[in-house]
């Protein structure tokens, strides 16, 4: 594994994973609209908005700590994008590294912590208050997506590799399958969805009551950058998940495509219901549902995965 | 005083004066030890017009369409109450087809206003589902105000002594039936409103005001029956068709966002009941729609009706000649609005957001007379000012001399 051949799919996976998502966030946007007996956007819409909030001006406030409020989105985006790099290319069993399930983890937190030390330093009294409930979010989700994580590894023999999960699902069939498999995708997709932000956890954003909360003084090519990392987040979060409980997304054949394909729109679709049939939660009925019920249930996954269930 | 050095010492989260929870500009701020709000201070008066200064130079009939612009919302309440005023200092009687007709467009705009009010309602829960679906449902009433008046949104139909237009035979199968379809849709978004689950976790228990809150406030209309309060300006004091149709006032005891949205969506139901009622009672057959008015002479008379929001009320005082001496309104979102005294301290900001929501505030017939300082934060305009500054004039003019 070269220098060189990291680079190039980190280059890949990042204009890739860029398009694709702004293209699944335009799913998101037209089959919502269609919900809602509205006509929606027009396909390039997120196109269009993220080159037009290039051209904008870019202010910091005067209150702001301008290095890192410049500074956390594209730390945001880098981590992201090597997350997707892991999950995509690196993963696979001659060039995996062993836990790399582990490193992904923690650098799909990063958006959110990006999130936190951006708003943050732009010294916003809304800010304050979305980053505060962004921290308290993270810290809910966190665990239950752990314990998703942990019934993956021991359903496929007890590995944190993500090339030798996807190796012992090809060879014993999907995680999802089996009882603890079931509730390990069903929680990861709630803690998935508190990561990007959806109703019902779009309460850092809540745009009606902190008015977009901890990108409020974004703007230009910032606030460019973080739908950047969230467009990307859209895809790689999901693709986590595949590669944990259905079996991966094989790039090697027509056909490996196309269920990867399939596979990712299922958990689009999921993610897509349950933003619009629910209203946005309260923090502390948000840290209720993620440490107490889906904490609760992960083990109970667990426990399932260690009996072999 | 002493609560105001308190409060400078706590986070101030700003909601308004323009902020996507407000629709028109109002200044909450909200004083937050973390996500708890401690105290909360409202600043009105960016939204004043002088309507009740601009009443007193327009003629009698001119006042109709100027107080129907008081509100796009309740753009009928206002001159319901002024006509109500008007009729009361002339002791006239209003024919019986017109005060039908009265009723159903006072009804249908209920039943707009409601629907509007959920909607909105469930894009402040993040749930724009609902507001979606809402505010299509509320389509079709639109249709019929533009069937029956010509507009959408200023009907233009009140008219001192009556209405303007009738209501004419061959659109009545037509108002039924959008209402026919309509009775299915609002019980479906009823039912997928009253028994979810996670809305009933967002709004049970939440903004609660019991009797005595609703006393001491004064509130009025959904906010005090939602408490129990069984006040209906309908009932209490019988104007229009209203005596003459049967239908209730729906209440609740709970007093919390929950119950409110449950009293709306309900009323919805009633008010559907009472325009069927009178379609009945005009149908196919034919009326005087106005008594005739030729002067109004001096004296005062009050109008009230029960807008969607609650009582709006209308004071009129006459010389005689043909224009009112003082025009005094009240709004009900004028009493209504104060309630987040008693139901928003103590509360996270994320119920604060909906409780304030909860009254369906209306900002625009609140605005009377306050004129404030944003900056400085202060009321510009209050009477010993205004004093000094005619006495000051009275000086320069005296000089002059």
């Amino acid at each position: 594994m070269s220098a060189l051949y990291i680079f190039l799919s980190f280059v890949m996976v990042f204009l890739s994973f860029s398009i694709c998502g702004m293209l699944a966030m335009w799913i998101d946007r037209k089959l919502t609209a269609r919900l809602q007996f509205r006509v929606g956007p027009p396909w390039y819409q997120n196109f269009a908005d993220f080159i037009k909030l290039i051209g904008k001006e870019t202010l910091i406030p005067e209150k702001a700590n301008a290095f890192m409020f410049v500074a956390s989105p594209v730390l945001g985006l880098i981590a992201t994008t090597i997350a997707g790099t892991i999950i995509l290319f690196i993963s696979r069993t001659d060039t995996g590294f062993p836990a790399d399930a582990i490193i992904v983890l923690y650098l799909l937190a990063v958006p959110s912590i990006a999130i936190i030390l951006g708003g943050s330093a732009s010294g916003n009294v809304l800010a304050a208050v979305g980053i505060s409930r962004e921290m308290k979010l993270l810290l809910g989700y966190e665990l239950p997506f752990i314990c998703a994580l942990v019934i993956s590894a021991i359903k496929s023999g007890t590995t944190t590799s993500l090339g030798s999960i996807i190796q012992f699902q090809q060879q014993n069939g999907m995680i999802l399958g089996s009882f603890s498999g079931v509730i390990g995708f069903i929680i990861g997709v709630l803690a998935l969805q508190g990561k990007l932000g959806l109703v019902p956890f779009d309460l850092a954003e809540a745009e009606g009551e902190i008015a977009g909360g901890s990108l409020i003084e974004y703007s230009g090519i910032l606030l460019g950058l973080f739908k950047l990392t969230k467009a990307i987040l859209f895809i790689a979060g999901p693709l986590f998940l595949i590669s944990l409980y259905l079996g991966g997304f094989s790039l090697s054949s027509i056909t490996g495509i196309i269920s990867g394909i399939l596979k990712y729109i299922l958990i689009l679709v999921l993610f897509i219901l349950i933003r619009n049939t629910n209203p946005r939660l309260r923090i502390d009925q948000t840290l209720r549902l993620f440490w107490g019920w889906l904490t609760l249930l992960g083990f109970a996954g667990i426990l399932l995965a260690i009996v072999g269930w | 005083m002493n609560n105001k050095q308190q409060n400078t010492k706590k986070v101030v989260v700003p909601i308004g004066p323009y902020h996507p929870l407000l629709e028109e500009p109002e200044f909450f701020a909200l004083y937050c030890e973390g996500e708890k709000v401690v105290d909360v201070e409202w600043q009105a008066g960016y939204n004043h017009r002088g309507i009740e200064k601009l009443s007193e130079s327009k003629h009698w009939d001119q006042v109709t369409f100027l107080v129907e612009r008081i509100c796009g919302i309740c753009s009928t309440s206002h001159p319901f109450a002024y006509c109500n005023a008007i009729e009361d200092l002339l002791g006239i009687t209003v024919p019986e087809r017109a005060r039908y007709i009265r009723s159903i467009i006072g009804e249908l705009e209920r039943l707009h206003s409601h629907l509007l009010w959920v909607g909105l309602a469930g894009h402040f829960l993040g749930y724009n589902t609902v507001f979606m679906w809402a505010w299509k449902y509320r389509e079709p009433v639109l249709d019929i105000f533009e069937i029956i008046t010509g507009n959408r949104n200023h009907y233009a139909m009140f008219k001192i002594g009556g209405v303007r237009r009738d209501i004419e035979n061959e659109d009545i199968p037509k108002i039924r039936k959008v209402l026919g379809e309509l009775k299915g849709k609002i019980e479906m978004l009823t039912g997928a409103v009253l028994d979810d689950p996670v809305l009933a976790a967002r709004l049970k228990g939440v903004g609660v005001l019991t009797k005595e809150h609703i006393k001491n406030f004064g509130a009025v209309g959904p906010v005090a029956r939602a408490s129990g309060v069984d006040i209906d300006v309908r009932k209490d004091d019988p104007y229009a068709a209203y005596p003459l149709v049967e239908w209730k006032v729906i209440t609740t005891e709970n007093g919390d966002v929950f119950d409110k949205a449950v009293v709306r969506l309900l009323e919805c139901f009633e008010s559907m009941k009472i325009i069927s009622q009178c379609l009945d009672a005009i149908e196919g057959k034919k009326g005087e729609i106005q008594a005739e008015v030729r002067e109004v002479p001096s004296g005062e008379g009050i109008g009230r009706h029960e807008a969607p929001r609650g009582e709006c009320f209308h004071y009129i005082r006459s010389d005689g000649t043909n224009r009112p001496t003082r025009h005094k309104i009240r709004a009900p979102s004028y009493v209504n609005i104060p309630t987040f005294k008693a139901s928003c301290i103590g509360q996270t900001i994320a119920d604060v957001a909906i409780i304030l929501a909860g009254v369906d505030p209306c900002y625009c017939c609140t605005e009377r007379v306050a004129v404030y300082d944003v900056e400085k934060k202060k009321k510009l305009h209050n009477f010993k000012y205004l004093v000094e500054k005619s006495k000051e004039k009275t000086e320069k003019i005296r000089k002059e001399i």
